[in-house]
């Protein structure tokens, strides 16, 4: 019993390490991180944490990121979820085309778009801006989005609409009172992919941005160029990185066990 | 109030899936549309709830033109197959979902849901979520659902199907009094002929989507109009064979012969299909006049309230039905005795030639 625990146990040791480092990291200062190796923190300082929390080019970071991946996912969403119906419930013309073509879209490298992009936005005035790269992520995340929930209407009889129509719904009625209440769990689980699909996205945010709307890690690259190496507030700026993604997994953590059941994950 | 199909059909690409249809159901009635799996009973009842569009024809509703107007507005109850409710609700939204969509004053609608409720027997269940509750209180309240509104009709498309054994034959009991009395047409689809004769009302046969016949249960159950009519309207399966008459004998290959009785006897001599029900061929001696099969038995079946046995005679397998335990041996040779004023003879065509009683 004990030896069989071992196993998982190590393997779980190995995989934080470089998550426990980090952690480490940014509780020491820059010189000990560069002067040896030290399994934790001889001298344990919050000096890090003060400079994000108390410099808004820091702190604006965050904000940004946290705006147009906010914005992105409700953008993703809201186009997502009357597209994702259509497929689920209607047969068009080159509907499974359509469909297989939305996927194709998560395969094409990023970064092919990354020069086109930078030329429309600036063209339309919306460089630098939330919406800019809120937009730029719907490349990949509609897609997404429209291919998780389709799973999951899919699994919603079409006699739940027909009902709520004999009933004497309208369809914008049902659509909102009915059917979103009946997916929340698919939404939910949408949601927190969008949310991480954008938040870890880097090059287009970097490309579209420059002073406003500059994402956190865009600010992590440039501060570390001009300020010399501070490793510390860099792991400190990592760190705070990884918790909106630990505490959106936390809140779906059981629904995301479900949209894996359901084979669309 | 009355619900009139003309020429009512339905093409999907080159697939006729209803043939034109002609009904006209009228209000307080119990319908029931019997037929097989895809014999086109839900589609028919798609159709009137105007779910889906037909492809020639019309609906009226009191004389009024109602084929093109969306489900929203025709206001009817569907209960389907499934247990279909709205799973972030509680029964008590689910029953009162109809009335606040249609615009029910709020202090009208807990009255009419409690009283709902309590013909359905779901008063404890009001506050419960519908995955809370056992098939027969979801299905329960599907159908509280279908009688709070004053709707125009009641579609109900094999709303028992998926019940057990028990609480199928409980509320098939309970369902045509509750229906009863509504004002409303209603329109109740099966595949089991014993369901509606127990339901009684009026029966319109299905077979291949069309309409074969349609009438009082009773009636049709006694007089089927065509072969397949009278084929969908039995169960176990009606024992058919070809048959021939010759002067006032029907011979039934070499095996078999029979004196023709009732209207058979003024049937001109030729070819035709004899149909016979199973619980007319009875393997005890029955007091109407009967004449002997001997057929080889290959399956039996015993509920312990009757007995079921396969036999084969000529080229074909007839089925006998019979109250009581029968011991039967298969592959043995039983002698059985069926009822020649029971027959129908169907002309080639498949249409009712005569039956072997005299009328009625």
């Amino acid at each position: 019993m004990k030896a069989r625990s071992l196993v998982p146990i190590l393997y779980i040791l190995f995989l934080m390490l470089p998550i426990y480092w980090l952690v480490a990291m940014s509780f020491k200062t820059t010189n000990e991180i560069l002067g040896g190796f030290s399994l934790f923190p001889q001298v344990w300082t919050l000096d890090n944490y003060r400079v994000i929390f108390t410099d808004p080019t820091w702190y604006w970071g965050y904000f940004n990121s946290i705006s147009y991946v906010t914005l992105n996912t409700v953008i993703s969403l809201a186009a997502a979820l009357p597209a994702a119906y259509a497929f689920s419930r209607y047969s068009f013309m080159g509907d499974k085309h359509l469909f297989f073509w939305l996927l194709t879209n998560r395969m094409a490298p990023v970064a092919v778009f990354a020069l086109p992009f930078f030329q429309l936005y600036s063209a339309v005035g919306l460089f630098d801006t939330y919406l800019a790269v809120a937009l730029a992520h719907c490349l990949f995340n509609i897609p997404l989005a429209v291919w998780i929930l389709e799973g999951f209407m899919s699994g919603i009889p079409k006699e739940l609409d027909e009902t709520a129509f004999v009933d004497g719904y309208s369809f914008p009625r049902f659509f909102t009172t009915i059917f979103v209440p009946t997916i929340k769990a698919g939404i939910g689980v949408t949601a927190f992919f969008l949310f991480m699909f954008s938040w870890v996205e880097l090059l287009l945010a970097k490309t579209l941005t420059a002073v406003y709307a500059k994402p956190i890690a865009a600010v992590m690259t440039r501060t570390a160029s001009s300020a010399g190496y501070e490793l510390g507030l860099l792991a400190a700026a990592g760190v705070l990185t990884i918790i909106p993604g630990a505490i959106v997994i936390y809140f779906v953590r059981n629904y995301i066990a479900k949209g894996f059941a359901l084979g669309r994950v | 109030m009355t619900l009139e199909l003309t020429d009512l059909s339905l093409r999907v690409g080159a697939d006729m899936h209803i043939y034109p249809t002609t009904l006209r159901l009228e209000v307080g009635s119990f319908n029931i549309l019997l037929g097989a799996t895809g014999a086109g009973k839900s589609t028919l009842i798609r159709l009137m709830a105007g779910l889906e569009r037909p492809t020639r024809g019309s609906i009226r509703v009191d004389g009024q033109d109602v084929t093109g107007r969306s489900p929203q507005k025709r206001n009817i109850s569907l209960v389907h197959q499934f247990f279909v409710n709205y799973p972030h609700m509680t029964v008590f939204e689910n029953i009162a979902s109809p009335l606040k969509v249609s615009g029910v004053p709020t202090s009208e609608i807990a009255g009419r849901v409690e009283a709902a409720a309590d013909i359905l027997q779901l008063r404890p269940m009001l506050h419960r979520r519908p995955q809370e509750l056992s098939g027969g209180q979801q299905q329960r309240t599907a159908l509280a659902r279908a009688i709070v509104k004053e709707s125009t009709a009641i579609f109900l498309d094999e709303p028992l199907a998926n019940l057990d054994y028990k609480l199928r034959e409980e509320l098939r009991e309970q369902l045509p009094e509750l229906l009863a009395g509504r004002g409303t047409v209603i329109v109740y689809a099966t595949s089991e002929p014993t369901e509606a004769l127990l339901l009684g009302g009026n029966t319109a046969l299905m077979y291949e989507g069309r309409v074969t016949q349609f009438g009082s249960t009773a009636e049709i159950y006694r007089a089927p109009a065509d072969l397949h009519s009278a084929q969908v309207f039995s169960d176990p399966p009606i024992n058919i064979a070809p048959v021939e008459k010759r002067g006032d004998r029907m011979h039934l290959g070499t095996a078999l012969d029979w004196p023709v009785e009732g209207e058979a006897a003024g049937l001109s001599d030729g070819e035709y299909v004899v149909g016979i029900r199973p619980h007319h061929v009875t393997p005890v001696a029955p007091a109407a006049a009967a004449v002997p099969i001997t057929g080889t038995v290959r399956i039996t079946e015993l509920s312990g309230s009757e007995s079921v046995a396969h036999f084969s005679i000529a080229d074909r397998v007839w089925v006998s039905q019979s109250p009581g335990v029968t011991q039967f041996f298969v592959g043995q040779t039983h002698e059985f005795h069926m009822v020649p004023a029971e027959c129908f003879y169907f002309a080639r065509d498949g249409q009712l030639a005569a039956r072997g009683s005299a009328h009625g």
